[in-house]
């Protein structure tokens, strides 16, 4: 519409040609892309971004749904609950473990299957297709299946852990608050692996090969294979995904919701379950909304950090 | 990677891993199926056992005659498929703009949609409530449509857009020059070239859509609307004893999850790595 009335517009003096230019360039700078992005970006702005504002403005208030007249500003009253709820700071020290066992264990089983992945061996195919199944489960699916398989009338898990002496009797590791992390940790761990393998097998593939050939004709160990191509090669690639991942799983809630709900005694409340549960099951919307504020918080200063760790360690 | 020495340990060593890798993957799929077909009196004498005595399917008969099960699979079908219809359309369009076109204002938006992937998307669950409640939109299942589109939208646009950076200007180019205007040389050259990725992007989007829980758990509350994940979940809570029926609902929303699976595998890496690298 804006092209048109440039045109309309335009002195009839004007030789054709740059009339043509102008127009097209305007149509093409401001115009037509945004005719393209004009459905994803509304979407994005009503949908993701204003309630994101919505939800650092209910932080300030009190709005719970079970209490109707009670709503208004509080200032910094949910903050102040925040720093002394004592519920939030085990939570954000269980966010801690959940994460870095996931991500610990994600990468390096991931790690090991891209590896055996570049490998050649008969029915490649087919493996390949089968151990990257895990990802395809839906993940309330996979959570209710390691419960599953964790519960001792069902499962045999207990019963193996028992046997091999881990356990001193068979009994649901998810009742046991010392323990109960592991459930999760587990499930995330079955689901994630593909993923990694995927990511690392791509960037695998991208290592020439002469290299490997020339590190042969040298005469290297495969130790020293690994470590003095494989790694420095990946090394990018494995810092953004890593970054990326650690994100994504702490605030991946639905499996601890599904396969603890937070419990025992809270033994397993991470950050962002406690938000959920903060506002499905007490339909207490400003603290919820606290939290998550608190959670955005916390993740931007580590995105920051490890971009400034990032910056420091390769110097380009 | 290297070449296979005739090294007897390392190839047992090698073999041992790909079995181990094999069963983790696949051991907790087989239970699942395992206990939907044991008959019920058996899964508590012999539930640990690897191979039941006896086979049934009246697991999945129960599930599907007598439960809402088909309700649930109906409604998380029209979701799943609205949302990756309706995302793969706005996200081709966007991904084909930033693939094409250098613009005021590019970097900006790309920046907005790398932040709406790393944010907690926990963190929006009560004003969206609050915003869908004051429209009167609870318990529908166009409401969710539209909130996973959002979701959806950034990590397709750049997917889009790394199947778009594939195919070379050129083609189109020729096309204009040939009197074609920028559109129609989208729809006749274009479009065909990008089918595959338009496919792994339904793909990606529909399982996305098909897992979601926690927002339909705020959003849906009437039986008769509620999606797959939620009503299973109900189901759990209201029968846990009931195993093999839960078990066979487990295995039977496996079914559309797989079949996309088998069917986006093809594009797996190359998807996921530009988009993992992206955003």
């Amino acid at each position: 519409m804006a092209g048109k009335t440039v045109i309309a517009r335009t002195p009839k003096t004007v030789m054709p040609g740059a009339t043509r230019a102008r127009r097209s360039l305007y149509w093409q700078y401001l115009v037509e892309p945004y005719l393209y992005l004009s459905p994803a970006i509304f979407l994005i702005g009503t949908v993701l971004m204003i309630p994101l504002i919505i939800g650092i403005s209910y932080s300030f208030q009190s709005i719970e749904l079970l209490k109707p007249f009670d709503t208004g500003w509080v200032g910094f009253e949910n903050y102040q609950d925040l720093w002394s709820d004592r519920k939030f700071w085990l939570a954000l020290e269980n966010t801690f473990w959940w994460t870095f066992w996931s991500i610990s264990f994600q990468f390096l089983l991931g790690l090991g299957l891209a590896m055996l992945l570049t490998t050649r061996f008969y029915g490649k195919k087919l493996f390949q297709a089968l151990v990257f199944l895990p990802w395809a489960v839906p993940t309330f699916l996979s959570a209710l299946t390691w419960a599953w398989l964790f519960n001792p009338v069902i499962g045999p898990l207990p019963h193996w852990m028992a046997s091999l002496g881990i356990l001193s009797e068979p009994y649901n590791i998810m009742g046991d608050p010392d323990l109960a992390m592991w459930g999760p940790i587990v499930a995330n761990i079955w689901f994630g692996v593909p993923f990694f393998a995927i990511t690392l097998l791509a960037a695998l593939q991208s290592i020439p090969s002469d290299m490997y050939e020339a590190a042969e004709i040298d005469g290297a160990s495969a130790w020293q294979v690994f470590t003095k191509i494989t790694l420095p090669f990946l090394a990018p690639m494995i810092a953004i995904t890593v970054m990326l991942r650690t994100i994504w799983i702490a605030n991946f809630a639905d499996l601890i919701y599904v396969m603890t709900g937070g419990g025992p005694a809270n033994s397993t409340q991470i950050v962002s379950s406690y938000i959920f549960t903060t506002a499905f099951r007490k339909l207490d919307f400003g603290y919820a909304s606290a939290i998550a504020v608190a959670l955005l918080g916390i993740l931007l200063i580590y995105a920051v950090v490890l971009l400034w760790i990032r910056k420091k360690l390769v110097k380009i | 990677m290297t070449r296979t020495r005739a090294h007897p340990y390392r190839t047992v060593g090698k073999y041992a891993a790909l079995l181990g890798y094999l069963t983790f993957a696949l051991f907790p799929l087989y239970w699942l199926l395992k206990i939907a077909i044991t008959p019920d009196q058996l899964i508590f004498s012999e539930g640990t056992n690897l191979w039941p005595s006896a086979l049934t399917l009246d697991n999945f008969r129960t599930v599907l005659f007598h439960t809402d099960f088909l309700s649930y699979f109906g409604n998380s079908l029209y979701v799943s498929l609205g949302t990756a219809a309706v995302t793969t359309l706005i996200a081709a369009g966007a991904g084909y703009a930033f693939s094409r076109f250098a613009f005021r204002g590019k970097k900006i938006i790309v920046a907005i949609m790398l932040i709406t992937q790393m944010f907690p998307l926990l963190m929006i669950i009560a004003p969206i409530y609050k915003i869908v409640s004051s429209m009167g939109m609870l318990n529908s299942l166009t409401s969710l449509i539209v909130v996973y589109t959002a979701f959806n939208i950034p990590f397709a646009t750049f997917l889009m857009q790394s199947f778009f950076d594939g195919i070379p200007k050129d083609l189109e180019e020729a096309a204009m020059m040939d009197g074609c205007s920028r559109f129609q040389a989208l729809r006749k050259v274009i479009f065909p070239l990008t089918l595959p990725g338009l496919g792994a992007t339904l793909g990606f989007v529909f399982t996305a859509a098909w897992s979601e829980l926690l927002f339909a758990l705020m959003l849906i509350s009437k039986n008769e609307a509620m999606t797959f994940p939620v009503g299973l979940l109900t189901f759990v809570s209201k029968f846990s004893v009931d195993w093999g029926q839960m078990m066979a609902a487990g295995v039977l929303a496996l079914i559309p999850s797989c079949l996309f699976f088998i069917f986006i595998q093809r594009y797996l890496v190359q998807g996921l790595t530009s988009g993992a690298v992206k955003g």
